[in-house]
């Protein structure tokens, strides 16, 4: 994966909720705001029960929301 | 004004770094692929991302234009219905042929309605890579007038014609010739291949300056280290400005004599000298090299 981009893995999970585990090389200065890019993507597309695992190497959001939607709908 | 089209720069369509960049490399216009730039694993991916960069980053003047994939894939007609509802300035659509130009014209009147976009503002360019979309090339121009121009795609062309592609480029001499009358005649652009050496500057100078010699309008790149080289080829030179200044002022004075005709160094000025000379100060008032007022005759 190049830089300026995310890699997002969706799951299925039995809890009902949304559960995202997160590594970022800049998750010191940004995990909060991907943190809520990828959450709103999630309920934009109404989806629940799902676990997300990213790995960021400095995605801007329109990258984020991109990918967290291309996984999403691949799952589906 | 009408936009310039000298360069215009293939940009992966998967990649987020160059989609971000893409801005501000100088190119004219930017080409974001999907197609062969794009693994088929990925199309679903790419297209997401380039409707989002499309949404998302400010391209300010230079011209957004996407390359769907061909309409007879299982990508090409999606790719058309996702983008367009973004507005990009123009979409790309390879091996052109008459049906498909008039297909994807239906399809963007509908998404224009929908969207609530201005008709007709959706362009087109005509990618010719086929043997058959060449010698079409008048009437694939004629199919919408949404149509602003034509690129011609020689890797797949030679392909098509099962002959080798060179540096030199003998092989697309009557493509070239075939593309840049067409153009003309509906006054359209006509953009060359790209130069695939990217490291050959002195080559890329060159082949710029043979497309140009033959009409072609301007030149596709596939690295932005090509886009000074393509600019300074297809920028009027100085000489020319001053000639083509020294013509209209002639002209002028002409007709404040009440003269029909006049002439300039000895050599008659007639229509064709009048329109190139008018050609070049256009180009040269688009280019931000004189001001109109310099430009006005």
């Amino acid at each position: 994966m190049e830089s300026n981009d995310i890699l997002i893995m969706v799951m299925p999970n039995e809890s009902g909720k949304v559960e995202l585990e997160l590594e970022s090389i800049v998750i010191q200065q940004f995990g909060d705001v991907i943190e809520q890019v990828i959450l709103d993507k999630v309920k934009e597309m109404n989806v629940e029960g799902i676990t997300i695992k990213a790995q960021d190497k400095g995605a801007l959001d329109y990258t984020i929301g991109a990918r967290v939607e291309t996984a999403i709908k691949r799952a589906m | 004004m009408q936009k310039l089209r000298r360069s215009m720069l293939f940009m992966p369509g998967n990649n987020p770094g160059m989609l971000q960049d893409a801005a501000i490399l100088g190119a004219d216009s930017i080409i974001l692929d999907l197609e062969d730039a794009v693994s088929l694993s990925e199309k679903d991916s790419a297209r997401i991302l380039v409707r989002e960069a499309i949404k998302t980053i400010d391209y300010s003047q230079v011209e957004v234009v996407v390359r769907v994939n061909p309409l007879d894939t299982d990508y090409g007609a999606l790719d058309v219905e996702v983008i367009a509802r973004v507005k990009p300035d123009t979409l790309m659509i390879p091996k052109a042929n008459e049906q498909e130009i008039k297909l994807v014209d239906q399809m963007l009147n509908q998404i224009e309605i929908e969207e609530g976009y201005v008709p007709g503002s959706i362009k087109l360019i005509a990618l010719i890579e086929t043997a058959l979309g060449l010698e079409n090339v008048y009437n694939v121009i004629q199919a919408s007038k949404r149509v602003v121009g034509v690129l011609l795609g020689a890797e797949d062309l030679t392909s098509d014609l099962g002959i080798e592609r060179t540096k030199e480029g003998q092989e697309i001499f009557y493509a070239r010739n075939k593309v840049a009358n067409a153009c003309r005649a509906l006054k359209v652009d006509s953009i060359d291949t790209p130069f695939t050496d990217t490291f050959d500057c002195e080559g890329l100078a060159k082949d710029t300056t043979k497309a140009k010699s033959l009409g072609l309008t301007g030149k596709s790149a596939i690295n932005p280290r090509q886009i000074e080289i393509i600019h300074s080829v297809f920028a009027p030179t100085e000489a020319e400005l001053k000639h083509a200044l020294r013509v209209l002022d002639a002209m002028e004075e002409a007709k404040k004599e009440g003269k029909g005709v006049c002439s300039l160094d000895g050599k008659m000025i007639d229509a064709p000298i009048i329109n190139r000379a008018n050609c070049t100060v256009d180009q040269c008032i688009r280019l931000g090299l004189i001001s109109g007022e310099d430009g006005a005759r």
